[in-house]
């Protein structure tokens, strides 16, 4: 690619639009903006902007069109896949300082927000108005527009889908500097081609979100979850398709290994209410009564007990709820810390597929005499499966690593599955999914990105 | 080993709303097990794995209150009082100790009572202590780790404003524990469905030595309350940006006494 690079003329320009105290060069750039929280290639941006309007983020991207600078759109960095990372330099636009919420609509139950407003300020705030924004993905200081780009899911995707079924509309600025909306606070729309459907999950490839309009649901007054103890991994997955299949939809259904739980307690420095197994699930319910909560789980724990649960515990406090959930929320970050480097496989299998695949990724562990450590959403079929790097030499690693990821996004094809549930493609899955995908519909991704981008300046060298 | 645990029923949420007498609005919203008690559930629990014997449990309220019975029996108590009497209403500090002090007089000989370190809604910390004078036990406040556990003593850790204070108390004696000695572990469904017609044992002034009504309820209450109202709470923060924040941290705690210089 044949981008130009920045020069002195290029940041007067960008100064002029943005003021001296929003734009950073050269060593003034935080390395921060080099990676993102997994992928580490420390490629900096030549120049970094925080834009605080429509009209400011229109205005550059339309100087970076006609002088061929790219650009990288980026809100909190949390990303997994390196989306938000300048592979080309160039111009990144840190979207963070827009984070205003700018109308709820108590008719329409929806929510106008700003790009860089972070998940748990948004739920946060609707919640202190009985309402509820369902896409809860792990990371909740990420940005809203982070977690359209990636199109979030989260744990409670079980019940209530994904972040693409919860953007209404969106004001968009175009690779050409363009101002443009789509969708709205309609709740139908046969107009023509889903546009807006297709930049949820675009991560940041075809527009540069300025505006969201979120739907909204009344907040269920009542949450309770089940901790469910197995005496191995192999019995708590495979009780899931019976879970599913009893109709009693829970909110969430999450698996989880005793290592994992004793490394978040470690990380945490907080105990675990219950450490007795070896493997869990995690559901979650909600309604809006005692009753109606308590008949939809009974049915369930029932369905566990049966399916050799060694128990269910029930959480239905605050406390409770939290003693169990931040541990949860710190599945990740605790993974990390245990070690000196990691990847991640967050591949999407059918439901019923979910207990072969975990398996299988069990058994890669000693095929490759690796660390390989998962947790997930059981209930939607997404895995979040890290191989640990420890204490190899760089070379091993690298093959080790690509000998394991081959295997298991193969296995994830075979068992009909897609190569990123809700993290993404980024530049770092990118030889994956053209892998996974058919010749025509790769083409038809590529058409897709020259109609909007014909000069390739926004965010090149992601996805494909 | 004979050990009773007390707890109470508590509003679900600190947003309390009060009446025009002041009093807590308790009917229509959620209510609790106070969070401390289940924290002398799980150390009742704990001593019991080492020791064996029986736990008890008891609490003191309207008939609902048996719900936090009920979880106390699928965290897997033995045995369940409820004190309940239209004349144990409105009591004070002062009249609900002496009320559980009949209660776990009338229940048995217990080598160990435990209570949270305080409730929630009306965070005293001194209905422990004042059952245990009207028991004539000894007792042990503020208890934030059981160190050994004896056949006629226990020996505890005690947390003091600005030291730690380790104590041996033989038995009969009363403790209450501060959060966090163990981690409570949750409620079970399999108690729960075993459990779902166990007796729970009522009690009432006529069950109690002392009848004397004067002693219960309001009109065993001196406690006059002015006043009710949530704690102010306060949002504001400020940020920092630039170099030398560890230090500037580092003095800001001490100018505001979070933390002091050593010599």
């Amino acid at each position: 690619m044949n981008f130009k690079k920045i020069d002195q003329k290029d940041v007067d320009f960008l100064t002029s639009v943005v003021g001296e105290e929003r734009i950073f060069t050269g060593e003034g750039i935080s390395e921060d903006f080099g990676r993102d929280e997994l992928v580490g290639v420390n490629s900096m941006p030549e120049v970094l902007i925080e834009p605080i309007s429509t009209e400011e983020t229109s205005k550059i991207m339309k100087y970076a069109y006609e002088h061929n600078i790219p650009v990288t759109p980026r809100g909190q960095g949390t990303g997994l896949v390196g989306a938000s990372i300048a592979i080309y330099g160039g111009i990144m636009m840190n979207m963070s300082r827009m984070n205003n919420i700018l109308e709820l609509d108590e008719e329409n139950l929806t929510v106008t927000v700003e790009p860089g407003l972070l998940l748990m300020e948004l739920t946060k705030y609707v919640e202190s108005h009985d309402l509820f924004y369902p896409p809860d993905p792990g990371e909740k200081s990420a940005t809203l527009a982070g977690n359209i780009n990636t199109n979030a899911g989260g744990m409670r995707a079980v019940k209530y889908g994904v972040t693409r079924d919860y953007v209404r509309g969106m004001e968009l600025v175009l690779p050409n500097g363009e101002i443009m909306e789509v969708g709205g606070k309609i709740v139908k729309n046969s107009s023509g081609y889903g546009l807006k459907d297709l930049i949820v999950g675009s991560e940041g490839t075809l527009a540069i979100v300025t505006k969201a309009t979120l739907r909204l649901l009344p907040l269920p007054k009542k949450m309770i979850s089940l901790l469910v103890p197995f005496d191995k991994l192999e019995t708590a997955i495979e009780t899931v398709p019976k879970i599913i299949k009893s109709k009693n939809v829970p909110t969430a259904i999450e698996y989880m290994v005793k290592d994992t739980i004793m490394a978040s307690e470690e990380f945490l420095g907080k105990d675990f209410p219950d450490k007795s197994s070896d493997a869990y699930l995690l559901l979650s319910f909600d309604g809006n009564s005692k009753e109606e909560v308590e008949n939809a789980y009974e049915v369930v724990a029932d369905i566990c007990l049966e399916a050799g649960a060694i128990d269910v515990l029930i959480s239905e406090t605050q406390e409770r709820q939290e003693s169990i959930w931040s541990a949860r929320g710190a599945f990740l970050e605790a993974i990390k810390s245990s070690t000196t480097e990691m990847d991640e496989c967050d591949v999407v299998v059918p439901r019923n597929n979910i207990a072969e695949f975990v398996k299988y990724s069990n058994e890669l562990k000693n095929e490759f005499d690796i660390r390989i450590k998962s947790f997930g959403h059981a209930g939607d079929g997404n895995l979040h499966i890290y191989i640990l790097r420890d204490d190899l030499p760089e070379d091993i690693w690298k093959d080790k690593l690509d000998k394991v990821f081959q295997k298991l996004y193969d296995r994830a094809r075979e068992l009909k599955g897609q190569v990123s549930g809700e993290h993404g493609i980024g530049f770092a899955k990118k030889s994956y999914l053209e892998e996974s995908l058919s010749k025509e519909a790769f083409m038809i991704m590529k058409g897709i990105k020259s109609t909007f981008d014909p000069k390739g300046i926004l965010n090149p060298g992601k996805i494909s | 080993m004979k050990t009773l645990v007390c707890i109470k029923q508590v509003p679900g949420t600190t947003e309390v709303k009060l009446d025009e007498n002041g009093n807590l609005i308790r009917s229509g919203i959620d209510s609790k097990m106070n969070p401390y008690d289940l924290y002398a559930i799980e150390s009742a629990l704990k001593i019991k794995e080492q020791m064996g014997g029986e736990i008890s449990v008891m609490t003191m309220g309207p008939p609902q209150a048996k719900e936090v019975i009920r979880e106390a029996y699928m965290m897997g108590l033995d045995k369940g009082y409820l004190l309940t009497d239209r004349r144990f209403a409105g009591a004070d500090v002062l009249a609900t100790s002496y009320t559980l002090s009949q209660g776990a007089y009338q229940a048995g000989d217990f080598d160990l009572i435990l209570c949270g370190k305080q409730t929630t809604d009306g965070d005293t910390a001194q209905v422990g202590p004042e059952m245990a004078e009207y028991l004539g036990i000894p007792h042990v406040a503020n208890v934030k780790a059981i160190v050994e556990v004896k056949e006629k003593s226990i020996i505890l850790e005690v947390e003091m404003p600005t030291t730690i204070q380790t104590v041996e108390v033989t038995y009969p004696c009363l403790i209450t524990v501060e959060k966090g000695i163990y981690q409570p572990r949750l409620p079970s469904y399999r108690l729960k469905k075993k459990t779902k017609y166990q007796e729970i044992i009522e009690l009432t002034l006529d069950n109690f030595k002392d009848k004397n009504e004067k002693r219960y309820g309001l009109s065993g209450s001196p406690t006059q309350v002015e006043e009710i109202f949530p704690p102010e709470q306060n949002t504001t923060s400020e940020r920092w940006e630039g170099e030398h924040l560890g230090t500037r941290l580092y003095d800001q705690l001490i100018d505001l006494k979070f933390i002091y210089k050593t010599k």
